[in-house]
């Protein structure tokens, strides 16, 4: 080696790029989630609800496809959506912790989809302005799909809340369960602080969705609840211990055969 | 798999007939039924069904139960006078030549 400074023997840990980091984290929402949706395929209470949560789950992969890839281009170390989505390790994955967590009865998965979609409808609101191009592109398309899943959740909040004795019980519980992860989603974070133009506050985004999911919860005859602790940590790659074993599930395909297609 | 905890409901939801207008200018058309608690999820589980491939532009629901339809007893009286009286199809009228848009 001529040059003075010379190249460390180990690589240093690389430092991910702000927007990169970005990507991922709303790629990896978006793809955990699909992959905990797409749990209910044959399990659902109708087949009716079955199609409508598969659909929105491929609405969310949909999303996730576009974010991963973006990401590995910025990137500009050959990593395509499959590298990303498949060959990750969980301590990269950048989603939210709320996304991982079991599905739990039908409740639960309604109270973190509302939850998230009503978080997804106000960030992508945002993100139609932003100077990223495929985000804004994205924001446009997403948006509608976004504003369907948190409708969805709404009517059966709704139904459930303001229905039977045990549908009140229940909804109220899958509220309980889900609300500990709400605080992370408005949590400021270190990639968007350092993209002004081109993401979306996650704090300045709270205001909105809180107006909204706060008249649900009322309409609904429920209480918001006030949890005792705070999910933290998953835009840091810090996560519940479920992501440690839905990833597996998820990748084991690809990783056994790179590259399989249908 | 760890398989969710979804409550097995008995599957006691009324049945509704969903139909589509394909594009503005063209008639509802029916194209199947679904089961729904209420209209508003009837609505949606048919936008889910019957829509996802851009086949609409809007939907009707209508409870199965509100659908009156003739007896398959009753085809003969129903149906069968109708086969002989060929007057009935415009089929005795000479076209003059030249007229367009017939």
């Amino acid at each position: 080696m001529s040059t003075p400074a010379a190249a460390p023997r180990e690589a240093p840990t690389p430092t991910t790029p702000p927007l990169v980091a970005y990507l991922l984290g709303l790629g990896d929402d978006a793809l955990i989630l699909a992959q905990r949706l797409g749990e209910w395929i044959t399990r659902a209470p109708q087949i009716e609800e079955d199609i409508a949560l598969g659909n929105i789950a491929l609405d969310l992969l949909g999303q996730a496809r576009v974010l991963l890839t973006r990401a590995g281009e910025v990137e500009g170390a050959g990593r395509d959506e499959d590298a990303l989505a498949y060959l990750r390790d969980e301590r990269e994955f950048r989603n939210v912790c709320l996304v991982e967590i079991p599905n739990g009865d039908f409740a639960v998965t309604m109270a973190r989809q509302l939850v998230f979609s009503a978080y997804q409808y106000e960030l992508w609101t945002a993100l139609r302005h932003s100077g990223e191009p495929v985000l804004a592109d994205l924001a446009a398309k997403a948006l509608k799909e976004v504003a369907y899943h948190r409708d969805h959740a709404t009517q059966w909040v709704l139904r459930l809340g303001d229905g039977t004795d045990e549908g009140h019980r229940r909804m109220q519980a899958g509220l309980d369960r889900v609300w500990p992860y709400v605080d992370e989603l408005f949590t400021p974070d270190d990639a968007a602080a350092q993209l002004p133009g081109e993401a979306a506050d996650p704090a300045a985004l709270r205001a909105r969705w809180t107006a909204y999911v706060e008249d649900v919860i009322a309409r609904a005859t429920l209480t918001v609840p006030t949890p005792t602790w705070h999910s933290r940590g998953g835009r840091a790659g810090l996560h519940t211990e479920h992501l440690g074993h839905l990833l597996p599930q998820m990748q084991h395909l690809h990783r056994a055969h790179p590259g399989a297609r249908w | 798999m760890s398989a969710p905890a979804a409550p097995r409901t008995p599957h006691g939801w009324p049945l509704w007939e969903v139909f589509v207008r394909a594009r503005r200018g063209l008639s509802h058309q029916h194209v199947g039924s679904l089961h729904a608690p209420d209209g508003e999820m009837a609505l949606r589980n048919a936008r889910d069904v019957y829509t996802r491939r851009g086949e609409g532009v809007s939907l009707w629901v209508v409870p199965s139960s509100a659908i009156l339809a003739s007896s398959p007893d009753e085809q003969d009286p129903f149906f069968d006078p109708a086969l002989d009286k060929a007057y009935r199809h415009p089929t005795f009228y000479e076209v003059p030549e030249g007229v367009e848009h017939l």
